[in-house]
């Protein structure tokens, strides 16, 4: 017998609750992302001379893989007097990783507001933090909410490597319960279906929202 | 981000190296990390290389092929794209030979990887399709060429210069996925760093390096695939410039 149903509703609970594990990473991870993405960019463009520090620092970021740097944090950190649980290491290493590409997408958001939006608040006297929140953040956030909403997705995807330090999400479950039962078919096609599911629905949801702006840009 | 200051942090990220194997603690690392790193090279380069096969064959059923062979195509990048890359390899080590096909981690590692990348790879070889402009086919058409002639001699040449940037991506995302291989316990340069700060508990020297040295291999693969951009578009400048 290749597939065991009993087996698979055995385990079925087991993994719902690990999934929530892993949705929390996401979400966690997720919200340091587009916080320190968005942190990043603004910093580039208010302080122009951090522009080149910042780009490099991104380059540097994105061109190591995430499983090292979710090593590093857990590893390395302590030795500095840092402890993290596994937990916090691996969502605050995702969260970084993500953060570098977030950057990159608000700054393609702050690059297409208009040159003349900032000449306008500059003659009309605001500061660039003022400027910032009431006039460029409402216009560049909107256009690229879908490629925000794909690196959540890709993030999403990315938190099975918290396995790797033994955080108990769906991909450590899944093992612990194949080494347990020999029997690792079941739990590693329910944790691959699992993520197409979410994948699939997001991928729907992000483009009815990507419809949505795009309706409302046009009016 | 421009060549030159890709090449200047390539060489930065060499000059660290070479100056941290000075000292002991760093030299005792080197030789076992340069070992691992070779694995992690030929992953990476099969692995593209059936990333870019697949890409181009799933790209090319999705537009023109009959009907079940874009059904598979399409069945075949949403499932790779919809899953994450460590579950693929795990479902290919630890379910496959439950179904009696036992493969050696090595080839898992490279199917998986290549597989996973082809999916995304497929998407960047139709949007480079579709961004050739209308009148090239209406051009082919006049020259009563066929289908495959003109995806042959006039789409594919012009669209293969729009999918240099997104493919340097993508192998540079197959590249650092490689780290995964470790967890299906083949000897990368990831596996090797884990194996030697489990038995010395080093943990800053041997994270530096790899960190490093997965830096160098990344930025290499970026200086490349410019080079090879500024290369292929110099054909079609000449011709813009006519």
């Amino acid at each position: 017998m290749i597939w065991d149903w009993g087996f698979t509703l055995e385990i079925l609970p087991v993994l719902a609750h690990a999934a929530i594990v892993s949705i929390e990473a996401t979400l966690l991870g997720f919200v340091i992302a587009a916080t320190l993405g968005m942190v990043l960019a603004v910093i580039r463009i208010a302080v122009p001379w951090t522009a080149w520090t910042i780009s490099v620092l991104v380059e540097l970021i994105r061109s190591t893989p995430l499983l090292i740097q979710i090593f590093f944090i857990y590893f390395v950190f302590p030795k500095f007097g840092l402890v993290l649980d596994a937990f916090t290491a691996g969502v605050i290493a995702i969260g970084i990783h993500y953060a570098a590409y977030c950057s990159e997408v608000y700054r393609a958001g702050f690059d297409n507001i208009h040159r003349g939006q900032w000449e306008a608040s500059i003659a009309l006297n605001l500061s660039s933090w003022t400027t910032f929140r009431d006039i460029i953040i409402p216009q560049a956030i909107p256009p690229i909410v879908p490629a925000l909403g794909n690196y959540l997705v890709a993030l999403f995807k990315e938190t099975p490597l918290l396995s790797a330090i033994a955080v108990l999400e769906l991909m450590q479950t899944a093992k612990i319960i194949g080494s347990e039962t020999f029997r690792y078919t079941e739990p590693i096609t329910l944790v691959g279906l699992f993520f197409l599911a979410m994948s699939l629905v997001s991928a729907a949801l992000i483009r009815a929202l990507e419809r949505l702006l795009n309706q409302r840009n046009a009016r | 981000m421009g060549i030159r200051t890709l090449v200047a942090m390539l060489a930065a990220s060499l000059a660290v190296i070479a100056v941290l194997a000075t000292q002991a603690t760093y030299r005792l690392f080197l030789p076992g990390l340069l070992q691992g790193a070779v694995l992690t090279i030929e992953i990476a380069v099969l692995g593209s290389l059936l990333a870019v096969v697949m890409g181009v064959l799933a790209a090319l059923a999705r537009m023109y092929g009959p009907a079940p062979l874009r059904w598979l195509a399409t069945v075949y990048v949403e499932i790779f794209r919809g899953t994450s890359a460590l579950v693929q390899l795990f479902w290919l080590f630890f379910v496959l030979p439950q179904f009696g096909v036992t493969l050696d981690a090595f080839l898992v590692a490279v199917l998986a990887l290549g597989l996973n990348v082809g999916a995304y790879g497929s998407e960047c070889v139709r949007g480079a399709i579709q961004s050739v402009a209308r009148g090239q086919w209406e051009a082919g058409t006049a020259l009563n060429m066929s289908r495959s002639q003109m995806l042959r001699r006039i789409i594919l040449p012009q669209a293969f210069i729009a999918m240099i940037p997104p493919w340097g991506n993508l192998f540079i995302e197959l590249l650092k996925s490689t780290a995964l291989v470790s967890l299906i316990t083949l000897t990368d340069l990831a596996f090797k760093a884990q194996q030697m700060n489990q038995n010395t508990f080093k943990t800053i020297p041997i994270f530096t390096l790899v960190l490093l040295m997965y830096l160098a291999m990344s930025l290499t693969v970026s200086i490349g695939m410019r080079l090879l951009e500024k290369r292929a578009s110099l054909g079609l400048a000449r011709g813009r410039a006519a």
